[in-house]
């Protein structure tokens, strides 16, 4: 079976459990094309999410995770295609969106604290020219209590782990709250116990009718907590819940040559090797 | 007693006393953000994009400030596009930019004939020279300055931070960008009589970074910015008036001094303080 086919089984397999649902979603993409210049870096992407759902973006380095996150946010050039939030343009509701950047871009010594930086996520509701209040300073206070950095609302964020900084990006997430949230590796290259609070979070957002989007290396994470997965390899690979996309061929597919299924007693461990992509 | 009021008895002195403060104050408020940024070599090439501004309007008669402010908030706004365009090298285009855009004042200088002097200062500056006029564009300058900050602080602030997901919300980051650029451009038009235009980019980073090693939050950082300018300045003021010597550069090393001796200070109590 070639992994169009399997694209294919996956679609027809999500709109099936679709149909007993209402037909509102959150996140829609149409058709879409992104990057910069004539060539686009991502192409042919479509799906759509209802409300309430958690779906884990994968594929290897430079399949365009992050050009996925950044196009639906309108942070880059779109080339074709349309996106929609709640049936409108997403781009004209951002604020709407929360985004939690990858790690690396975070410049770690600049002079805030840790409560600055998750107000920053209030900024659109308190709107141009005025300051914060009570009401955000209680929204910060509660983000913070939820990635359990109270403690730490007034350290400078260059003192704090790679952990716990990502948890503070997510409370920043949080204080905004928006209706859809893209996290791009909000689990790469931080402590278990981080990777599980976060995790924590996310399934209570999920469970409160947020819809969740994650970029993430880690499959088997992927299989044990996501509603959907989206297999991304420069084009839309495919699209469905895991127990459908999880198949050889279409992981083959996404991938390349650069992945392993372990088989581990009756159940399939993948390995997705993750630094060797560019030297093809 | 002599000596600390001695040189307040003299008007000019007064003059440069007031306009030292309010130059200072603007370059600190905007150094943070040039600081935190990365933006001095854009503040030095939009300085020196100010100088054929002023000779041009010095052979026209008009008003320096306006020569001056027309060159640098028009280099701002090309340097802004400029890095919307090209995604790549553009350093080198502001390189390019601001070697000729001086190059043309210095050129269009050696065609005046006769006195000068008054331009040279423009170059090296010469706060004992400010005039009531001058204070009077130079306090106007600043009030605009500080209203924009005081309006943008919470944009400004995410801005500097992370652009990205400023974007990402929905701010007009361009345009945010576009306006901040333009007020370093004005905060240099406002110290180009203090300092000139080969000096005015240490106005506008060192008492800022000598902040930065001291405190790990924003407004302070403007704060303390203020005060070591404004030391500076008095400071530079005094040297210069007792020594004899040029106002300006004096300034600017009072000020690269105040740098290096926090540094030291901050090496002996924390010895293993990462540097900035």
């Amino acid at each position: 079976m070639n992994a169009d086919e399997g694209m294919r089984r996956a679609e027809s397999e999500s709109r099936a459990v679709g149909a007993g649902s209402p037909r509102h979603h959150c996140l829609e993409v149409q058709d879409l094309a992104a990057g910069y210049g004539n060539q686009p870096a991502i192409d042919g992407i479509s799906f759509a999410v209802r409300p309430g759902q958690m779906v884990g973006v994968i594929g290897p380095n430079g399949a365009g995770k992050t050009t996925l996150f950044k196009a639906i946010l309108g942070l880059i050039p779109i080339l074709r295609g349309r996106i929609l939030l709640h049936d409108a343009d997403a781009h004209a509701q951002r604020a709407m969106m929360g985004y939690l950047p990858q790690l690396d871009e975070i410049h770690r010594t600049f002079p805030v604290s840790v409560s600055d930086v998750v107000m920053m996520g209030r900024y659109p509701r308190i709107g141009w020219s005025r300051r914060s209040g009570a009401e955000d300073a209680a929204a910060v206070r509660q983000a913070l209590e939820r990635v359990d950095l109270l403690d730490h609302a007034r350290t400078q964020i260059g003192k704090l782990s790679g952990g716990q900084l990502q948890r503070v990006l997510l409370a920043r997430v949080l204080a905004q709250d928006p209706h859809l949230l893209l996290l791009d590796e909000p689990v790469s290259g931080v402590d278990t116990t981080t990777q599980h609070a976060i995790f924590g979070v996310l399934e209570e957002l999920r469970d409160n009718g947020k819809t969740v989007v994650v970029a993430t290396h880690d499959l088997n994470c992927v299989v044990e907590r996501f509603d959907q997965v989206l297999c991304l390899s420069k084009r839309l690979v495919a699209y469905g819940s895991p127990a459908v996309v999880f198949r050889e061929e279409i992981l083959e597919a996404t991938y390349g040559s650069h992945l392993m299924v372990v088989k581990v007693g009756d159940r399939r461990v993948v390995v997705a090797d993750e630094h060797h992509h560019r030297r093809e | 007693m002599n000596f600390l009021t001695g040189p307040w008895q003299f008007g000019f002195m007064e003059r440069a006393l007031l306009g030292g403060i309010l130059v200072g104050t603007i370059c600190a408020v905007i150094g943070t953000y040039v600081v935190l940024r990365g933006l001095a070599f854009i503040g030095d090439a939009l300085a020196h994009a100010a100088f054929p501004g002023v000779v041009i309007a010095y052979m026209l008669k008009v008003n320096i400030y306006l020569g001056a402010a027309i060159f640098t908030v028009g280099t701002a706004l090309g340097i802004a596009f400029v890095s919307r365009r090209a995604r790549t090298s553009y350093d080198t285009t502001i390189g390019i930019l601001f070697a000729g855009a001086f190059a043309l004042g210095i050129l269009l200088m050696s065609t005046i004939q006769g006195y000068t002097a008054d331009l040279f200062s423009f170059l090296f500056g010469n706060i004992l020279g400010v005039s009531t006029t001058d204070l009077l564009v130079v306090g106007v300058l600043a009030g605009i300055v500080i209203l924009a900050v005081a309006l943008c602080y919470k944009e400004f602030l995410l801005l500097s931070f992370d652009p990205v997901v400023a974007e990402a919300m929905g701010y007009p980051v361009q345009a945010l960008n576009s306006l901040l650029l333009t007020l370093v451009a004005l905060t240099i038009v406002i110290s180009i009589q203090a300092v000139g235009v080969v000096l005015v980019v240490a106005l506008l980073v060192t008492p800022s970074a000598t902040a930065y090693l001291v405190t790990e939050r924003f407004f302070r950082m403007m704060l303390l910015g203020i005060l070591f300018s404004i030391l500076a300045i008095v400071f530079g003021l005094y040297l210069s008036f007792y020594f004899n010597v040029a106002s300006g550069a004096t300034i600017v090393l009072v000020s690269t001094c105040l740098f290096f001796l926090t540094l030291g200070v901050r090496r002996l109590i924390h010895p293993a303080a990462p540097s900035i």
